[in-house]
């Protein structure tokens, strides 16, 4: 059949525009064999566009759709979901992505940059020119998910799933679960503290059928894919005991929750490590919290006055840490209203880089101001500098809105309100090969597009592991996560690519080199016009393609990766 | 922009192809000579994709392969590395110089690594 292709040239938004010139990209390809429309757009995934395509497919009676746009792992599914709303089947889209791997790769060359846009697109339209109606194939999926880490988000995931009637086994390596969330004194804006939420949930998830609590494990390895995955967990419970069980689970997807650390201060930094007296937001909290006296008593003295230190560890300007951890600023005020609400008499010091308390927490901020803490804001490379004298912290900070007046204090104790990093202890991100950000935090596909997806089909995060949030947000992220993969396996179906290799009868001379590189023997061989051949099993090929390059005659080919498809696209990517 | 030699990269879609694309989102530069075919598996790749790309005027090959990472089987090391040792010969017959074909493997986070070793196998291209 003649091939009708269209062609759209996304700009992105200018992610792909601003280095890439798509109105040369379209030139260059206007005219291509095959190729009946080509167009540019500024949101190739946006609604109008769909449109535009669903109505160029109809009225040109289109059998072949190429969109040069960002990574297909965004929207490879969006643009064949077009295509089938238009009536063409989902396998005759192409998909080029000319901004991971051209506009943003090559930002610094933006000739190049369009050179290579215009030959990864020819190479799409190479390849679309063989594409073929194809129908996807149906794999059973496991019903149950493992939720990794038992915090806050990983809890409530957990509830989720099994709400919708899905199997989990909620793992967490520490002995008991809570993870940070037992940490922090008073959640925002209720009056419970973290312990007693934990509590109230532990005691939810112990009646939940559906859930299967493994405090005290760590997963040893994982394999399998997307439907399939079987871990192995072993209890860490007893240190020293090497013979400790091994545990095997298998389920369809993973949900990873596995949280943040606190950003351990330097030793010298503000005093940190140097000066009794000088300790993170969470160790006040313990301070405060181990209080039941008259007044408040630390270090051997009375506490009269406490100053808080921020952004120690987050927007850092030299350091790696350069983005805002979210949660600290309304923490520390929390906790200076904790503690004026037990030692009403305190002087509260709030030394900022401007204070970054949004939505309700707002409120938080109006009433700390209200009972008369001091907010100072210093500017963002002058940090406050911190000074021991007769038994005495002295701070010294220099306050923007004076014209950077340099203000001193004498206070008891410095806060140093940390913010969030990555756990560095990354044994399941290992394990699952999870990608990370410029931040170091798990990276979603896309925030907007597929947030709490990951690059890894059937692994979903959920909370602080991938990027700082504060309880609430992490909640949202984790029912988020949950929703994604209970959609993974709560059909107990997964479609999956329906790419099989395929045998030319006629080359084939049966030689069981194919069969003995099949890792899923899927290849047997059978009786056909008086020879011995090959013959694949649809079902059980994965389409991996390992039997391909063992084949001496070269009689197997895999489908959407033919001998044709490649070298023409070589063919065009060498020009 | 001096002169780059000009690469082909099979990639795998689900392990290497993500390393690549999130060396694009890191904006972490390298050549615009390099072009990639992202396939199913690193142990698929037909020798004689391989000889048609340099036949075609590529420079260089490079297979960012699968490693212990693939999805498919524990063998696809081995298996890639068959590949590449057949290439080899087929390419010494064709008197092209086999070290113009690179493999590494390139996991799903490996965008740093992938870079270093682009850059370094063009270097080695070019002179």
């Amino acid at each position: 059949m003649e091939k009708r292709i269209g062609v759209y040239i996304c700009a992105c938004g200018g992610n792909i525009s601003d280095y890439v010139d798509i109105e040369k990209v379209k030139e260059s390809i206007t005219g291509e064999n095959a190729v009946l429309l080509a167009k540019t757009t500024m949101f190739a995934c946006g609604d109008a566009n769909q449109k535009d395509m669903d109505s160029d497919i109809r009225k040109n009676d289109l059998n072949g759709i190429v969109v040069a746009s960002c990574s297909p792992k965004l929207h490879l599914s969006t643009f064949r979901a077009v295509s089938e709303r238009a009536g063409l089947n989902k396998y005759n889209y192409v998909h080029a992505n000319i901004r991971e791997q051209a506009s943003w790769a090559h930002s610094d060359d933006k000739p190049g940059a369009t050179e290579k846009a215009i030959l990864l697109v020819k190479a799409a339209i190479a390849k679309a020119r063989h594409a073929s109606s194809l129908e996807p194939i149906k794999i059973k999926s496991k019903k149950s998910v493992a939720v990794i880490g038992a915090g806050i988000a990983g809890i409530k995931a957990a509830q989720a799933l099994s709400a919708m009637g899905d199997k989990v086994y909620l793992i967490e390596k520490e002995s008991k679960i809570g993870g940070n969330l037992l940490n922090i004194n008073r959640v925002n804006p209720e009056s419970e503290t973290g312990e007693e939420i934990v509590k109230r949930l532990s005691k939810e998830i112990e009646n939940e059928e559906n859930i299967t609590l493994l405090t005290g494990h760590r997963i040893t390895s994982g394999s399998g894919n997307i439907g399939d995955f079987v871990l192995t967990l072993k209890g860490n419970n007893n240190p020293g005991e090497d013979n400790f069980p091994e545990k095997e689970i298998n389920v369809g997807s993973v949900l990873v929750a596995t949280g943040f650390e606190s950003y351990s201060p330097l030793t010298g930094e503000y005093g940190y490590g140097q000066l009794p007296g000088v300790v993170t937001l969470a160790q006040f909290n313990k301070l405060l919290k181990g209080q039941n006296g008259m007044s408040f008593v630390a270090f051997g003295k009375e506490v009269k006055s406490v100053a808080f230190i921020y952004c120690v560890g987050s927007r850092e300007i030299k350091g790696d840490n350069k983005y805002c951890s979210r949660y600290c600023c309304s923490a520390a005020i929390q906790s200076a209203l904790d503690l004026s609400e037990r030692f009403p008499d305190s002087d509260i010091y709030h030394l900022t880089r401007g204070v970054r308390s949004y939505g309700k927490q707002e409120l938080l901020y109006k009433e700390a101001n209200r009972r008369g803490d001091l907010f100072i804001q210093f500017p963002d490379k002058e940090p406050p500098v911190i000074e021991e004298k007769d038994d005495k912290i002295i701070i010294k900070v220099k306050d923007i809105l004076s014209g950077k007046r340099e203000l001193e204090a004498e206070t008891d104790i410095v806060v140093l309100v940390t913010g969030m990093v990555p756990v560095q202890d990354d044994n399941t991100g290992s394990i699952f090969k999870l990608p990370r950000g410029r931040d170091k935090f798990y990276n979603e596909i896309h925030m907007k597009l597929r947030p709490v997806e990951t690059a890894i089909d059937g692994v979903t995060i959920a909370g602080a592991c991938q990027g700082p949030k504060n309880a609430s947000e992490s909640v949202n992220s984790a029912l988020a996560a949950a929703a994604k993969s209970h959609s993974l396996v709560s059909t107990g179906e997964l479609e999956l690519e329906p790419i099989v290799a395929y045998v030319d009868e006629d080359k084939c001379t049966w030689c069981d080199e194919c069969s003995k590189a099949c890792p899923f023997n899927a290849i047997s061989v059978i009786e056909m016009f008086q020879k011995s051949i090959a013959r694949i099993n649809k079902s059980t090929c994965k389409g991996c393609g390992m039997c391909l390059p063992v084949c001496p005659t070269d009689a197997i080919e895999l489908i959407s990766f033919t001998n044709k498809e490649i070298e023409d696209m070589i063919d065009v990517l060498s020009q | 922009m001096s002169k780059q030699a000009k690469i082909l990269v099979f990639s795998t879609e689900k392990i290497s192809d993500p390393a690549i694309d999130m060396a694009g989102l890191l904006k972490l530069h390298y050549s615009p000579q390099v072009y990639t075919i992202a396939l199913r598996c690193s142990s698929s790749i037909k020798p004689r994709w391989i000889i048609h790309a340099f036949e075609k005027g590529f420079d260089g090959v490079f297979i960012a392969a699968d490693g212990s990472d693939c999805a498919f089987s524990e063998s696809c090391t081995e298996k890639t590395g068959n590949i590449v040792s057949q290439t080899h010969k087929l390419m010494q017959q064709k008197d092209i110089d086999p070290a113009r074909l690179r493999m590494a493997a390139i996991c799903s986070v490996c965008s740093e690594s992938f870079v270093k070793q682009i850059k370094s196998f063009n270097e080695y291209l070019l002179k």
